[in-house]
């Protein structure tokens, strides 16, 4: 089996892969980072993002041997063993954005990158067109919406290296 | 005891986002251990056909395989069971079809279940599960609900002459032939209410575990209503071999209230293999595997007098059963007929509903289970009337509201609702909508081409009913508390929610209170969530055990402090001889270890309970591409008592999420030979944040009169006031723009561009 060496959440990580094994696959079963979900089997939910490089990825849409040397965060990176709640986590717990919770390590991840390219200053349609890969089935978006342009406000001035 | 700001009424943010929003949250699929081995499902490619599987040995000997399990070797269990039984109206007792936990040589629907198989690997186990050698007859099938309905239809069991699984009444046909007898006019409709997929974002999945008990860790709606299902009438072995744990469930939405095929036989490789066993359904197995929803076409029929007053109602429906009875299939159908009269007074009705088998996936409850069916057609039926009556759909409305001073008003379907103020809640929604400046946008929106239509929808909907809850409430060493209670969580916040009722009597922060749910271990009975009962029958439940375990407090405080019980009050997680500083914390009574430092709770609700309120939904179509974007949409909500205004705002949200999918994209399309074409999320549309538009919410509430806090539940009443309420205004742009009577659910651009250009479909 090919072996790979890529940085997960500020750690470096070296493992053995299948040729056929997909980056969300080595998230959730080689290293056990579970905050990455699965909801389809298509690339349409946005369960699955992460960031690669500092850019938002479908982690289904990528094999893992593509993250050769790459810079991985994942959910679980952005407030790492008891440090604050990242400013986009905190958003979404103040404004009640998520229910059942599956989407939301993805959401979050998809808002932190729109915020990277958008800037903090995000309005109604930025944040509904942006949010146009990721699916959410229990909150009908409104408090999404919300949690994201506040999100992106406390995120100003307040850029921090996300553990990579 | 003073008012706790933890308590009942605050708007508290969740206790239970930490581990969602930090990914630590423990779905099934995150359960699974490392080396547990790994199931598939071989799944029929053919809606009805006759078959054999060939080489079931050779499977067996493929690489990493464990164990194959057949219709053969599964044929002693019993059926997946039905609790939705009814009683029909024609026969002595429902007849009830074999629904096997796997097929043994017969499937009746695309993805019918042939065989479980499971290897060591994912991989190895989806190679053998398509290595099956399998003799396929294919036979007739019929996927349409109408089509089966049709002399000479192929037949879904022999047994159903015309595929009729049951017929169900209610009302009364003979008053209300009268009353059309008496009608000034008759308005009729034929409305489809298609069949949708529950599509929450986590996919079934099951962990099974040996052991004894063995352990199913299973996303269900409520673990012991699963485990009792599954042993008593699927494995026929006692509840205590079986130990059923959900962790966090990723929504539910109905659907996953009852059993799946997947759990007893994850059971029995899990016991058999002596090792962990795991299924985990993806996407497409998702619309192969679940249950759908909804799926019936009803004929209805209004009758006026002259002054434009309803005479009377009469409805026929055909209900899709599917191949099978869901879990609650039938009674979906014969409890929503009972809502059909909604919030007016209609003196006179009958409804005829018949339950049609046909070659598809079993149809079971999703969110609003026959109330959001009664809804949409008696909101639609009105503003039809109101365009033939040339009167405007609120001024109907207003003549035939139930009034606020008739309560407590019995339908004519004997449902008593205690408590509503309709006209007031159309009041106010319309004017929150500034709905006297429509015509105004309208004529704007003209000049750029697009059209806009207003649309309303009172709804009224039942939960609650019969049914107990049970909760257990202690305390713990450290003075903490820990709550345990028989509903599931599956996003709603429930651990919140129950929290603030603990914090209520015990004083206590929330993150002082612990809320566990879903191990059928603690607790030796638990009624699940499910027809928005959760706050309304585990809140009481929960107030109860809490009430009960502070007098046990006290009690025992009493004899630390050498104090009469009643000199004593709770504050801040201790017990204090009021007005003094004398006081004995919770942990330093719990270091006695005595029984006292735990109680239970149970609440048996008396009555149905019924929420109501007004949609409102004005949106934009553009008429050279089809297009409908939502303008606005206002919602005054009556659900009696507010636990959480953050949650029951959330609630209302994303259950018009799924009520404007319903009606403006989501479809679930069967070819002519059963082929299911919308298996994927590429082909099956939900909305996305695009699709949806800010949501103006509002509560009118007025404490219900049965329930001892005045609640009325809330879980559903989103979906269900807002299929009608954004149809409602698709009708009134097409009606007001091109006299386009009715268009069916979902109006999809492709839908309403052939409306506009007379095309047919």
């Amino acid at each position: 089996m090919p072996k790979i060496t890529l940085t997960v959440n500020g750690r470096a990580v070296s493992t053995e892969v299948e040729g056929r094994t997909l980056l969300v696959e080595l998230l959730r079963e080689n290293l056990r980072l579970t905050g990455t979900h699965v909801g389809c089997d298509t690339s349409q939910c946005g369960c699955c993002v992460v960031h690669v490089n500092g850019k938002a990825v479908k982690a289904c849409t990528m094999l893992a041997l593509q993250a050769e040397g790459a810079r991985v965060v994942t959910i679980e990176g952005l407030a790492p063993d008891g440090a604050p709640l990242h400013p986009m986590q905190e958003a979404f717990r103040q404004n009640h954005g998520l229910q059942c919770g599956f989407c939301t390590p993805g959401m979050i991840m998809t808002a932190i990158d729109l915020v990277n390219r958008e800037g903090n200053d995000l309005d109604d349609s930025t944040i509904r067109e942006g949010l146009e890969g990721n699916l959410c089935r229990c909150t009908g978006y409104q408090n999404i919406v919300k949690s994201i342009a506040a999100g992106a406000r406390a995120m100003k001035g307040k850029k921090r290296p996300a553990a990579a | 005891m003073l008012p706790s700001k933890f308590g009942v009424g605050q708007p508290h943010v969740r206790v239970e986002d930490p581990s969602l929003l930090t990914g630590h949250g423990r779905f099934t699929a995150d359960a699974i251990p490392a080396g547990a081995l790994r199931a598939v499902v071989a799944r029929s490619p053919h809606a009805h056909a006759r078959f054999r599987l060939n080489n079931i040995g050779a499977v067996r000997e493929m690489p990493g395989v464990r164990l194959v399990l057949t219709g053969a070797d599964t044929k002693e269990l019993g059926s997946m069971p039905c609790a939705g039984v009814i009683k029909p109206s024609n026969e002595e007792r429902m007849w009830l079809p074999h629904y096997p936990v796997l097929c043994l040589d017969v499937v009746r629907c695309v993805g019918d279940a042939v065989a479980f198989v499971v290897a060591d690997t994912l991989a190895q186990a989806r190679d053998a599960a398509e290595a099956f050698e399998i003799d396929w007859e294919p036979l007739p099938s019929v996927a349409g609900l109408k089509a089966a309905t049709e002399p000479g239809a192929p037949l879904v069991w022999s047994e159903r002459s015309g595929n009729v699984a049951f017929t169900s009444e209610v009302g009364d046909a003979a008053a209300t032939d009268k009353a059309f007898s008496r009608a000034k006019r008759i308005v009729k409709l034929e409305i489809v209410n298609q069949r949708v997929v529950a599509n929450y974002m986590e996919t079934r999945a099951a962990l099974a575990e040996p052991g004894n008990p063995v352990t199913l860790t299973l996303g269900t709606q409520g673990s012991h209503t699963v485990r009792n299902s599954l042993c008593a009438k699927v494995l026929k072995i006692p509840n205590e071999q079986m130990r059923v744990v959900t962790g966090d469930v990723g929504g539910g939405f109905g659907t996953k209230l009852g059993p799946y095929r997947e759990y007893p036989l994850a059971f029995l490789a899990a016991k058999q293999l002596n090792k962990p066993v795991a299924w985990v359904s993806d996407r497409n197995e998702h619309f192969l595997g679940d249950a759908h929803g909804r799926d019936n076409v009803s004929f209805a029929e209004l009758a006026l007098d002259a002054n434009n007053k309803f005479l009377g109602l009469r409805v026929d429906t055909i209900a899709n059963m599917g191949a099978y009875l869901a879990f609650f299939g039938p009674f979906i159908v014969s409890n929503g007929a009972t809502m059909l009269p909604g919030t007016y007074d209609i003196p006179a009705m009958y409804a005829r509903a018949r339950g049609i088998y046909t070659h598809t996936q079993p149809v079971d409850a999703y969110r609003g289970a026959g109330r959001p069916e009664a809804a949409y057609l008696i909101e639609r039926l009105v503003d039809a009337a109101a365009h033939e009556a040339g009167v405007s759909p609120e001024e109907l409305r207003r003549i035939n509201l139930v009034s606020k001073s008739a309560m407590p008003y019995t339908t004519s379907t004997k449902r008593v609702y205690d408590s509503g103020d309709f006209s007031g809640h159309l009041n106010r929604a319309l004017e929150a909508a500034d709905a006297r400046n429509f015509e105004k946008r309208a004529k704007e929106a003209k000049q750029r081409g697009k059209v806009r239509g207003l649309g309303m929808a009172n709804y009224i909907e039942v939960c609650g009913g019969a049914g107990p809850e049970f909760a257990r409430l202690k305390i713990e060493q450290d003075g903490s508390a820990t709550l345990y209670i028989g509903t599931q969580t599956n996003g709603q916040g429930h651990l919140t929610a129950y929290s603030q009722f603990v914090a209520d009597e015990l004083d206590l922060p929330l993150d002082r209170i612990r809320v566990k749910q879903g191990d059928t271990a603690d607790l030796p009975a638990g009624g699940g969530t499910g027809g928005s009962r959760s706050l309304p029958t585990g809140g009481p439940t929960t107030k109860a055990a809490a009430q009960k375990l502070a007098l046990q407090l006290k009690e025992l405080a009493a004899r630390e402090l050498e104090a009469s019980a009643d000199k004593l009050e709770i504050v801040d997680g201790a017990v204090r001889v009021t007005g003094s500083n004398r006081l004995v914390t919770f942990a330093a009574l719990a270091a006695g270890n005595d029984p006292l430092l735990e109680a239970e709770g149970t609440f048996t609700p008396s009555a149905g309970t019924y929420p109501n309120g007004t949609h409102v939904c004005e949106v934009e179509i553009d008429p050279d591409t089809g297009e409908t974007e939502i303008a606005g949409y206002w919602v005054v909500d009556d659900f009696g008592f507010t636990v959480n205004p953050l949650l029951l705002e959330g609630q209302i949200h994303g259950g018009i999420g799924q009520g404007v999918g319903q009606a403006l994209l989501e479809n679930t399309v069967f070819d002519a030979d059963g082929q299911l074409l919308t298996a994927t999320l590429m082909d099956y549309a939900i909305p996305h944040a695009r699709d949806m538009s800010a949501i103006h919410f509002e509560t009118r509430n007025i404490p219900c009169t049965t329930h001892p806090l005045g609640m009325k539940g809330a879980g559903e009443a989103g979906t269900i006031g807002a299929c009608p309420a954004v149809m409602n205004a698709v009708g009134d742009a097409l009606h007001r723009n091109f006299g386009i009577r009715h268009i069916d659910m979902p109006a999809t651009p492709a839908r309403i561009w052939r409306a506009i250009h007379r095309e047919p479909r």
